[in-house]
This record gives C-alpha cells, sequence and structure tokens, in this order.
C-alpha cells in the first residue's frame, strides 16, 4: 500500500510484521496498556561484581534483547568492553536496542553480525561502516529506527522488551544509585538511559567510580538495579562532547541563521514565556545567539529550552532570559557540567521529553523548533537518514517529536557541494512534511502552503525573501544539475517508524 | 593532438576537482573518484571528454578526483589540464574558451 506521504510499504511487511502505514501526525487520545519488567528480589549488601564476563555469563541467553544508552556519544567505552564479551562467549541471535549508535560502536556491531551473534537491531540511527553494511543488506532482518519519542513509546507497549541492559555511568555506590552528572565521564542528562532503567528485567550498570553509600543525587536508583561492574575507564571525556562549541564563521550559516531568527522573531509565537528546541549545528548555534539579543531588545524571555543542551543554551538559563532547561541529553562538556550546580536545567527522561503515548509530553508545549535536513522535498518531507547515494547515515533523534511544535523551521543550505538539499522527493520520508511549517535556507525561505497565516506576517519582512519550495528546488537544480536516479533491490534492510509506530517508509539495499 | 606531458590541474579542497591527464593507447579511458560518482559519474566524465574532443584529444588516461565540482569548475579544469598537457599554456585555445 501507499502511505499518506505516498511511500510503497510492501504488503508483506505490513502483514507479518503487523505494522499499519502512515496516516496522520494527530495522536490522538488512545487508551494504551503499558508493560512492567520482571523482578529479581535481593537484598544483600551489595550488588558489585567482578567482571563484565561474570555478568553476561549470569544474565544472559541466545535470542534475548540488550539495550545501551548512547549519552557517552563518541567516547564510549562500555559498549565495545560488553559486546567484545558477549562476541567471545558465542551468544547467538540477540536483539541490539540502543537509544543510538555512535561511529565508536560500528566496528565491532559489523563484527557481532556477520558472526551471527546480533540478528536484529532497533535504534535512533546509524553512521559510517555500520550504515553502509546495513544498506548492503549485512543484516537478515531489517533495522528498525524509531524517533527518541518512539523508542519510549516502543518501550512502554513492550514493542521493545529489554532483556538485560548494560548502562555505562560516571559514577554509582555499591547498590546502584547513579547519575550523569558526576565523575570524570560526565555527561550530564541520562535521559535516554532512564527509559532502560525503568523498563529493563535485568539492570547491569557499569561504571569508573564507585562512590560512598548512598550516592545522590540518584537517576537511576537502586530499585532498578541488578548488578554493579567496576572497570577502569567508561569512556573517554575529550570525546563525551564536542569542547567549547565555537561560534561558526561560515557566512552561510550566518545567513541561513539570521534569516531563522527573522521567521521566529515575527511570528505570533515571539512572546514572553515562549518555548524553543535547537540542535547543535552551526547554524542553529549561531540562531541561539541571534535569539538572545533580539530576546533582550525585545524584554522577552523564554519559558522553556527544550531537547539536546548545549554551552549558548545554559548561558542564556544563566542570564535570566531562559527560565528552565528541560534537558534530556547534554551536547558539550559546558551544557554537560552545569546540571549539577543548576536546579533549573532539569533532567528529563525520553518519555517525558518527546513520547506521544503518554499523559502528555515536553514537546507537546513546544513554540519553536530548529531542525536540519539532509534532504527536503516539495511536499516539504524531511529526510535525515538516508544520504544522498542511498547510504544509511543518520539517525531520527528527536526530529519527528520536536516536528510537532506550533512553529518547525528547517535550516538548510540549499545544496551541499554538488548535492541538492531541496529535491523534488526525498531518498526516505522520516518526518512528514504535514509537521513542517518553513524551510530556511541562505537565498531565501519557503512556507508551507498550509500556514497562510504565516505567509501573511513574514511578506512584510525587510530582507527575508519569500519563495514558494518548487522555485527553491529548481533553483537547486539550475546550480548542481540533474542527477542520475539512485539503484535500489527489492530487498528491505530497515523500517522507518512515525513516532507513532505506523511506518511512514522503508529503506532498501543499495544497488553498486 | 597529442599528449606532450602528464600535466595536473585543479585540488582537492570541497567543490573542486582535481585532473590528471597523460598519454593513452585508444581512446579516453578514465578512472573516476567522487563522492557523487553514482548520481554525476556519467556528467562529469562527459564534461571532460567534451573539452578534450574540442582540443582534438582521443587518446588519454584520465585520473579524476572529484570533490563535488559543479560542471562550470569541471569545464575550467578540463580545459587547463588540456592546456597544460598539450604544452599551450602560454598560447589559450581561444576557440575552446
Amino acid at each position: 500500500m501507499k502511505n499518506k506521504v505516498n511511500r510503497e510499504i510492501p504488503d508483506s511487511i505490513l502483514k507479518d510484521k503487523q505494522y499499519e502505514g502512515f496516516q496522520t501526525t494527530d495522536f490522538g487520545q488512545p487508551d494504551i496498556q503499558r508493560v512492567a519488567p520482571k523482578v529479581t528480589a535481593q537484598t544483600g549488601p551489595s550488588k558489585v561484581v567482578d567482571s563484565i564476563k561474570q555478568v553476561v555469563k549470569e544474565t544472559l541467553q541466545d535470542g534475548m534483547t540488550i539495550s545501551f544508552h548512547h549519552h557517552f556519544r563518541e567516547g564510549d567505552f562500555v559498549f565495545n568492553l560488553v559486546m567484545r564479551e558477549i562476541i567471545d562467549a558465542g551468544y547467538k541471535d540477540l536483539t541490539l536496542a540502543p537509544s543510538s549508535l555512535t561511529n565508536v560502536m560500528n566496528d565491532i556491531v559489523v563484527e557481532a553480525i556477520e558472526k551471527g551473534v546480533v540478528t536484529n537491531i532497533t535504534s535512533s540511527g546509524m553512521r559510517g561502516s555500520l550504515g553502509d553494511a546495513v544498506s548492503h543488506g549485512a543484516l537478515k532482518n531489517p533495522v528498525i529506527f524509531r524517533s527518541h519519542g518512539g523508542r519510549a513509546r516502543a518501550i512502554e507497549t513492550g514493542k521493545i522488551k529489554i532483556d538485560v541492559a548494560f548502562l555505562g555511568v560516571p559514577n554509582a555506590d555499591e547498590m546502584g544509585n547513579a547519575n550523569g552528572m558526576n565523575g570524570e565521564a560526565a555527561f550530564g542528562s541520562l535521559g535516554y538511559a532512564l527509559m532502560d532503567a525503568q523498563y529493563a528485567n535485568k539492570l547491569v550498570l557499569i561504571t569508573d567510580s564507585l562512590m560512598p553509600y548512598p550516592n545522590t543525587p540518584a537517576s537511576i536508583k537502586q530499585t532498578q538495579v541488578d548488578y554493579v561492574v567496576k572497570v577502569d575507564k567508561v569512556g573517554d571525556p575529550d570525546k563525551i562532547g564536542s569542547g567549547a562549541t565555537r561560534f561558526t564563521k561560515d557566512p552561510k550559516e550566518l545567513q541561513i541563521a539570521r534569516m531563522v531568527n527573522d521567521v521566529i522573531v515575527h511570528s505570533p509565537y515571539f512572546k514572553d514565556g515562549f518555548s524553543f528546541q535547537t540542535g547543535s549545528g552551526g547554524a542553529a548555534l549561531a540562531v541561539t545567539r541571534f535569539l538572545r539579543q533580539a530576546m533582550l531588545d525585545n524584554q522577552i524571555k523564554a519559558s522553556f529550552a527544550l531537547g539536546g543542551i548545549t554551552k549558548p543554551t545554559v548561558d542564556l538559563l544563566n542570564e535570566g532570559l531562559v527560565n528552565r532547561v528541560m534537558d534530556v541529553q547534554d551536547f558539550d562538556k559546558g551544557a554537560a557540567s552545569s546540571m549539577k550546580n543548576s536546579p533549573a536545567q532539569q533532567e528529563i527522561d525520553a518519555s517525558w521529553y518527546a513520547d506521544p503515548a503518554n499523559k502528555g509530553a515536553m514537546v507537546d508545549k513546544l513554540d519553536v523548533a530548529i531542525l536540519s535536513a539532509l534532504e527536503i522535498d516539495t511536499n516539504f518531507n524531511v529526510n535525515v537518514m538516508a544520504g544522498s547515494d542511498g547510504v544509511i547515515r543518520g539517525a531520527i533523534g528527536g526530529h519527528q517529536d520536536a516536528a510537532t511544535a506550533k512553529l518547525t523551521i528547517i535550516s538548510a543550505p540549499l545544496v551541499r557541494g554538488r548535492i541538492a538539499t531541496v529535491v523534488p522527493d526525498v531518498t526516505t520520508v522520516i518526518t512528514p512534511g504535514d509537521s513542517i511549517d518553513v524551510l530556511v535556507t541562505e537565498i531565501g525561505i519557503a512556507i508551507n502552503p498550509k500556514r497562510k497565516d504565516l505567509f501573511e506576517q513574514l511578506k512584510k519582512v525587510p530582507g527575508l525573501p519569500i519563495f514558494t519550495i518548487e522555485e527553491l528546488q529548481q533553483k537547486a537544480e539550475k546550480l548542481v544539475g540533474q542527477p542520475k536516479p539512485l539503484e535500489f533491490t527489492d530487498r528491505v534492510v530497515a523500517l522507518a517508524e512515525y513516532r507513532d509506530g505506523s511506518l511512514i517508509d522503508v529503506i532498501k539495499e543499495v544497488k553498486d | 593532438m597529442e599528449i606532450k606531458q602528464t600535466a595536473l590541474a585543479g585540488t582537492l579542497e570541497s567543490s573542486d576537482i582535481q585532473i590528471m591527464l597523460s598519454e593513452g593507447s585508444d581512446g579516453i579511458h578514465f578512472d573516476l573518484t567522487s563522492d557523487v560518482k553514482k548520481q554525476f559519474g556519467d556528467d562529469i566524465m562527459a564534461t571532460i571528454k567534451d573539452v578534450l574532443a574540442a582540443y582534438d584529444i582521443e587518446k588519454a588516461n584520465v585520473k579524476v578526483i572529484d570533490k563535488g565540482a559543479l560542471t562550470p569548475v569541471i569545464k575550467a579544469r578540463a580545459i587547463t589540464v588540456a592546456q597544460r598537457a598539450l604544452d599551450l599554456k602560454d598560447q589559450p585555445n581561444w576557440e575552446v574558451l
């Protein structure tokens, strides 16, 4: 069948995997039954065990689902330590269900796939050699990609049933009270891992710094933890978050940021108490700086900033321009290290952040979201997953979730090198055009025709050229030429869920 | 025309293209490296071939490392490398330009 964004979803997949095609961005008010983990009670004085090898042996069986978090980002040691033991012990047919996969995890996942240790994967995304392997059909079963909110929903409803969660933490006591804020490998918010902590049948904490009991503040609590393993190092502090984020000097990014700021400031949402989410790219960081000045000039303060947090956002908090920072993960050291000193920088879990299947997520209250795109098409559908060569190299992250904001702005250059960003039809639909309001490129903006109100308000703004999205697409094509269409086989290598659990697109094996 | 010497034009900066032209035995042979080979490989080779034809170069090995160059850049680098390979760099071929 063709779903509402005109993507052909093979009937066999809908039937075998009991999926429905994407219909609408409106989640409605369904009743939802949640699942609960199985708890093995214990009353002993300590949960510390000697080695990862031992704990793997005690907890893991063939065919189980294991999970990890990606808060250590490119500085992660834990994933490789644990997967090494699992591969060497010869386990088979595991499902890997991490919150996401970073480059530092690629090689060992490829090895686990080749040896039949891992036969199913669900993740927010993947890149590099792993994305390449999956796109070339290395995995027998299709990968399932879910947004951060979608993963929270899938865990709560039992679609992802985590047998054993291996969670690295920069500190923990002997009973498993832990947080992400203190210790040498501190990364700030444990947002995504809190889902695993709450719903996994067995929870193994791996830490390099055992604290005196009781260790507080405890984001993960001893009531949830089965084992604590001490290792030498859980991560490389220099690679966990980027260092000091430099302000971009790229004139193209600055131009985009200036126009994004113009769109926000002249929208009806820019008033006292508004809320926003920005990403971590160069243009997004520049927007934060422009927005700061606009807030000062107009004496406007924001009620909250949401999502992945960077130092410039924390600066706004310290300056009193933002009232609360609702923090699901920290992108840089500045943001990670400020959490412990600031009660106004609130750690939130992935469900609270972005899950449609709960009693209200933060994204429902979000006014302005600034998001990026690998591709956006003339129906405003956005691709953040498949590269222009059709190979998987991205992550949904919170894209689908934050795009439900009242004003969702995609900031993207018209072309990257010889690749057009604005295209007639995206390679893979991840976020439906229905939830996108404005596209900002360096040469001008395009407004979703659904938003006539925004057009009326923005057309008077000086220095803000407005085009139709078709015009922007044609300008891009004129620059780079018309690419030869990509070739795929019929084999489906990955499924992209929308945040409600319906299928928004499938990704096929690339033909070389 | 006969290629007099192996020549090189262009850099490996993004949005540029580096072309090396050397003597060949029969026809034009390409060795193309490009991140956009799937989408634009044929287009890049056709653009270079057109330039070589304008210089009557019929036998050549062309090693190309493309970094996402747009068509005008590819043409400019191809003209330069042809002029250098034919040792004509002091006498630009105005008709080709």
